[in-house]
């Protein structure tokens, strides 16, 4: 729904000077109506998230949280623990491998639908309307019934995959940490996490379909009407015309899939609880946090993950945000 | 109209590929998104040990139907059910105390960051939607200690006050976008037959914007009813306050409660939300896309 918006839209005007009275009253009713929200996101979020960075600091577990305060005694030693155990670079490959390749399948996928629907056929709308559903579907039931058809032993997919597709044995998808490998390539990618990277596909997809709807919807067709006279085939059309007009919004949905993938909790944590090699770092801080109770540990590696992300942000948006300008 | 070559070009190789490749790619895309959601479906209308021997049927064989599952899945715990019916009455609770007050806190602080000329207007629109991107992990460290501390974990009035502040800053951001859409000089006429700011926002800016806050209540109302992760936090230990999302993957991970019967709990979690992506879609598409349109 945030996609049918456009961006910022100008500013309103300026009140002229000489408009003090008027501007004055502007400015005080501007304060009034905006305090509310500033004080909840501030309470709620703003100062939570400077709280984190000082719980990082220090050595605070569930068992003595009474007696940490904001004065205690603060140290590196959670960052240096972090920073030096395997779990956690491991835990941080695998949320790049996820977040890079569910933001890859699910833009590709969105692209591809994009593409497929863009002339009009009768029931185009509810087909559209159709493969939003995924996206708009509660998280915790559509894991639940992508499980269940993945389940080695009942799963609709496992029964007509062995019957119809030849396969030897079912595939137990979720629970499963052998290495998938591509032509005999070995990937390091575990069965389960390709799932998981499948299933971000599958719900996300959707978003970058509306996104890019709207966008092709606004490319000229004399373009490519003028194109198709010169000869040019669908693909070409595609390539030389279609996809560089798209690319911007591409380059958005990117950062914007990229982010959210990278901060995911849900999916994984509810497919597969983070076990055969599908641990993020989301879900391996909710597992410092509240079943081991190290707090401060949980903290460090949270924040470790947000500063990653906003490297990873600014190196993108520096190399590709001038580019886009340019498009 | 593609130039004559002798024999099969390029162009009309793809163009054949095409006329294949796009109804069949089409269908794929509906089984996809479809298919799951039917299934699930299905399994809340079956019996376990009939799953279990069959696990490839695609409908129900005849008779086989049986409401049973939903009527265990709704039932309270004290009942032998599953206490779902419990679920979903928290689900609402906070969910529309989420829509009406963010709404509440939203509407004006959209107007103020669109209309209203004050220091640091930029910046809050900025830090807001720097929220957005935030990874929700990381608040929710804080605010599980905060709320351990507070007493308060465990009851739904704390997820709510988190729900508000977590979609407030969204709703700004959406709301600012519509009001910037509407044309200020609506307002300054209004000014000029003696209207305050107030009022003229309350009379002439608040009902053209109607579409854009009934779709940005939806959307709120699905955030807080599809949340997972801050539910799980604070209510994980108190069953009487759990939600509907929760209390499925809670039971989903027990081995007590037949699939089939966690199947109707997740059709009961995922029809709300169906129903009214559906419904906005037909009667918001319209007034959105004018809105966008004349932006």
């Amino acid at each position: 729904m945030l996609a049918s918006k456009r961006g910022d839209g100008e500013p309103p005007p300026r009140p002229r000077h000489g408009e003090s009275a008027r501007a004055r009253e502007d400015r005080r009713t501007g304060y009034l109506l905006i305090s509310p929200t500033v004080i909840i996101v501030f309470t709620m979020v703003v100062l939570p998230i400077l709280w984190t960075i000082s719980l990082g600091f220090q050595q605070v577990r569930l068992l003595n949280l009474r007696q940490a305060g904001v004065i205690g005694d603060y140290s590196l030693e959670n960052f240096s623990n972090v920073l030096g155990s395997s779990g956690f670079v491991d835990a941080l490959l695998t949320t790049l491998v996820y977040s890079v390749a569910g933001t890859a399948f699910a833009i590709g996928l969105g692209l591809l639908a994009a593409l497929a629907l863009r002339r009009p056929f009768r029931g185009r709308g509810l087909v559209r309307a159709s493969m939003l559903v995924p996206y708009v579907a509660p998280v915790v039931a559509a894991t639940f019934v992508w499980s269940t058809m993945l389940n080695p032993q009942f799963g609709v997919l496992n029964y007509y995959g062995t019957r119809l597709l030849g396969w030897d044995e079912p595939v137990a998808f979720l629970s499963s940490a052998e290495p998938v490998s591509i032509l005999g390539f070995d990937t390091h990618v575990s069965v389960a996490l390709l799932s998981c990277v499948l299933f971000e596909a599958w719900r996300s997809f959707p978003f970058a379909f509306l996104f890019l709807t709207a966008r092709i919807q606004a490319i000229p067709e004399s373009l490519e009407e003028a194109a198709t006279v010169d000869g040019a085939t669908p693909t070409q059309r595609f390539r030389h015309i279609v996809l560089p007009q798209l690319l911007p919004t591409i380059a958005v949905l990117t950062v914007l899939r990229f982010i959210w993938t990278f901060n995911n909790f849900d999916d994984i944590y509810l497919l597969t609880g983070g076990g055969a090699g599908t641990q993020v770092v989301a879900v391996r801080v909710y597992d410092y946090l509240i079943n081991r109770g190290d707090i401060g540990a949980a903290a460090a590696q949270a924040l470790v993950l947000a500063a990653i992300l906003a490297v990873l942000v600014t190196v993108y948006l520096k190399l590709f945000g001038r580019s886009e300008e340019a498009a | 109209m593609s130039t004559a070559t002798p024999g099969i070009s390029r162009d009309s190789v793809e163009r054949r590929l095409l006329l294949v490749i796009r109804p069949a790619f089409i269908i794929f895309l509906l089984v996809i998104s479809l298919f799951p959601f039917y299934y699930m479906v299905l399994l809340s209308f079956r019996q376990l040990d009939s799953v279990l021997q069959d696990p490839g049927a695609l409908w129900p064989s005849l008779g086989e139907i049986d409401l049973d599952t939903y009527k265990n899945v709704l039932a309270s715990t004290a009942d032998g059910g599953q206490g779902f019916l419990n679920f979903i009455k928290n689900s609402m609770l906070v969910a529309l105390g989420t829509v009406v007050i963010s709404l509440l806190v939203a509407i004006p602080g959209a107007y103020a960051v669109s209309r209203l000329e004050f220091f640091g207007r930029r910046q809050i629109s900025a830090v807001f939607l720097g929220v957005y991107f935030f990874p929700a992990i990381l608040l929710a460290i804080p605010l599980f200690v905060l709320f351990t501390r507070l007493g308060q974990r465990g009851t739904l009035t704390g997820l709510l006050v988190v729900y508000v502040a977590q979609v407030a800053a969204v709703s700004i951001y959406m709301l600012r976008n519509y009001f910037d859409t509407i044309p200020a000089s609506l307002e300054e006429a209004a000014a000029i037959d003696g209207c305050t700011r107030l009022q003229a926002m309350r009379h002439v800016s608040l009902p053209l914007a109607l579409p854009a806050i009934a779709s940005n209540a939806l959307f709120v109302f699905m955030i807080a009813w599809n949340e997972f992760l801050f539910a799980l936090l604070f209510l994980v230990e108190r069953r009487e306050n759990w939600t509907v999302s929760l209390g499925l993957s809670q039971l989903a991970g027990s081995i007590e409660v037949p699939t089939t019967v966690l199947m109707a709990g997740s059709v009961i979690l995922t029809l709300p939300i169906i129903v009214l992506f559906f419904l906005s879609e037909r009667w918001l598409a319209g007034g959105l896309t004018a809105g966008a349109e004349k932006g």
